[in-house]
């Protein structure tokens, strides 16, 4: 007990220092041994051979990076953009109501706890083509059914949608917190002052939302480029390539093809764009602060 | 996950006042009716393919003779891992919620109480922000590589130490923000007291912020409990998670539907159950936290 108190001032960030060191700092470092590296298993042993240029010849034969990357920009730019977009929306049209604020609330939060996987069964069921929701009611409706998971054009959309289902209460709860938090003098001012409804929102809402619309928006993005869960469940990238995205091609060439080397190299070029976002974004936030 | 936790800690019910001149009444109200269904519905149409026969999904029929067969079968049935798949989940939950809340709050009061110097903390704090936006499929190789080296691989413990380390920079964050609240006098008055450092920490400022620690904790075991890439790379059939095992009933060959729809409906409910409990407590977490 008196050691625990002698050296308490530095013992107490030990734990977490050393926990980053090896699961994080380590690893990352790893990525880059690893991406020189071809790595094998015998007999329940590594064998690692240095081999520098056999990961970028995987590289440059690998054909189904070019559709990874673009359907992740596809997803993370429409997905976020529609989320913001009705976040937005449902914000400033909710704030006007007196009573159900709390429900509301309550209700929002659900898709965020709910286990992501849950979500990716759940929309697979609603999505299937031979009893789902959807399928149902165009068939009550006289329409003929649409494969809305086994169509590579419809594919990434529907994906897209679930997205959209699942983060909109997130973007809704940041932005909803703001309006709440809008000086109401100001509001009353413009409104005394004869602005319409439109130039209400348009001139001085919006504005003053700036901030926390960045906010929502860089963090949706990044979560939006980590998606895995749902799209896993859903298509796992199919049909085809429609569907792959990035993370889920990382995931299937670390442990479907085993290629840990060519792997490491393709989560190196991953964290790098992340790094360069990141700091693209904190630019973004600091201007619109200002 | 910072954000989440500061929109987590507004109170739930509050200014009843509505906004001025933005929506009127009933615009305002059918969208709010209208977002709240649409959460709603497809959580309904699952929980009722859940009670219903496989034949009485495929035909659509309503209404239909529920039935707890799908439950039953899921965690009792003989050709069924999910009970263990539970278990499974349960430990790596609560003991990497006990180990983040632990090694979480020294560092965050560490870093909130002594004279670190500025790149101490700015690395650490920085660090934790970068590691929580890099996707973690990039972290899993190697992750995989050392623990088949250490003879971890497919061990619960490996899955735990991953675990604490995911949710290490959102506890972090939050019980800083917690720390940040107690006065320092109060500490001040227990050292001169005679209490020794630890003894402060431990006896005096921990209890103050309880109320941080079952927010932080809530928010870990909710992430363990749904964490699903790692799991579903470092552990093999005998040690799979919830979520592992509802994405194996995805990708039969013959998806076993309404059994899918009863596992995911339970692999909600401890969600469901913190926070109902705890959003209580995140309120007031906020009223306690001014102690004057």
């Amino acid at each position: 007990m008196d050691l625990l108190n002698r050296h308490f001032r530095h013992w107490s960030l030990i734990p977490a220092v050393a926990l980053f060191v090896l699961l994080t700092l380590y690893p990352v470092a790893n990525l880059f041994r690893m991406s020189v590296s071809t790595i094998a298993f015998s007999e329940g042993r590594e064998v690692w051979t240095f081999t520098p240029l056999a990961n970028l010849a995987l590289l440059r034969a690998d054909e189904v990076i070019a559709p990874a990357v673009l359907n992740t920009v596809i997803f993370v730019v429409v997905a976020v953009a529609l989320e913001i977009l009705l976040g937005l929306a449902l914000a400033i049209l909710v704030a006007g109501v007196a009573r159900g604020k709390g429900l509301v609330r309550t209700v929002m939060i659900l898709p965020i706890l709910v286990p992501p996987v849950a979500i990716g069964s759940m929309w697979k069921l609603l999505y299937n083509y031979d009893f789902g929701i959807f399928n149902q009611a165009l068939t009550a409706l006289g329409l003929p059914p649409v494969n809305w998971l086994g169509s590579t054009s419809l594919a990434l959309w529907s994906v897209i949608a679930v997205d959209v289902w699942h983060w909109v209460p997130f973007v809704f709860l940041i932005l909803f917190a703001a309006v709440e938090a809008l000086p109401v003098e100001v509001l009353e001012a413009a409104r005394v002052d004869g602005a319409t409804r439109w130039q209400l929102v348009r001139r001085v809402m919006l504005p003053l939302l700036k901030p926390a619309i960045v906010v929502a928006l860089v963090f949706r993005t990044i979560l939006a480029f980590k998606v895995f869960d749902e799209v896993y469940l859903l298509t796992s990238g199919g049909p085809g390539t429609s569907t792959e995205l990035v993370t889920l091609h990382l995931y299937k060439v670390f442990f479907e093809q085993n290629q840990l080397g060519y792997g490491a190299l393709l989560s190196l070029a991953l964290i790098a764009a992340i790094v360069a976002f990141l700091l693209v974004g904190a630019r973004a936030m600091c201007a619109a602060r200002a | 996950m910072a954000t989440l936790a500061t929109v987590l800690r507004k109170p739930a019910a509050e200014t009843a006042r509505p906004l001025p001149g933005i929506g009127s009444g009933w615009i305002g109200t059918a969208v709010l009716v209208v977002a709240v269904a649409a959460v709603l519905g497809p959580f309904a149409w699952i929980l009722t393919a859940s009670f219903k026969y496989q034949i009485a999904i495929y035909s659509g029929e309503w209404p239909f003779a529920p039935t707890l067969s799908n439950y039953a079968e899921v965690l009792f049935g003989r050709r069924s891992d999910f009970s263990g798949n539970v278990v499974n989940s349960l430990i790596v939950a609560s003991v990497s919620t006990a180990l983040v809340l632990i090694v979480g709050s020294l560092a965050a009061y560490s870093l909130q109480r002594f004279r670190w110097p500025a790149w101490v903390s700015a690395t650490f704090l920085g660090w934790t922000l970068i590691f929580h936006m890099i996707p973690v499929m990039t972290l899993i190789g190697p992750w995989y590589v050392a623990f088949r080296e250490l003879g971890l691989y497919d061990t619960r413990f490996a899955l735990i130490l991953t675990h604490v380390t995911i949710n290490l920079p959102m506890t972090v964050w939050l019980m800083r923000a917690f720390f940040r609240e107690v006065p320092r006098e109060i500490e001040e008055a227990a050292v001169v007291d005679g209490c020794r450092p630890f003894q402060a920490f431990y006896k005096v400022t921990l209890p103050l912020v309880v109320p941080g620690l079952i927010a932080a904790g809530i928010l870990a075991f909710i992430f363990s409990w749904n964490e699903f890439p790692v799991a579903l790379s470092l552990t093999s059939r005998e040690l799979a998670t919830v979520p592992v095992a509802i994405a194996r009933f995805a990708q039969q060959y013959e998806i076993q539907h309404s059994q899918m729809a009863a596992a995911s409906i339970i692999a909600t409910v401890p969600a469901l159950i913190l926070m109902a409990l705890g959003q209580r407590f995140i309120v007031r977490g906020l009223t306690l936290g001014a102690v004057k």
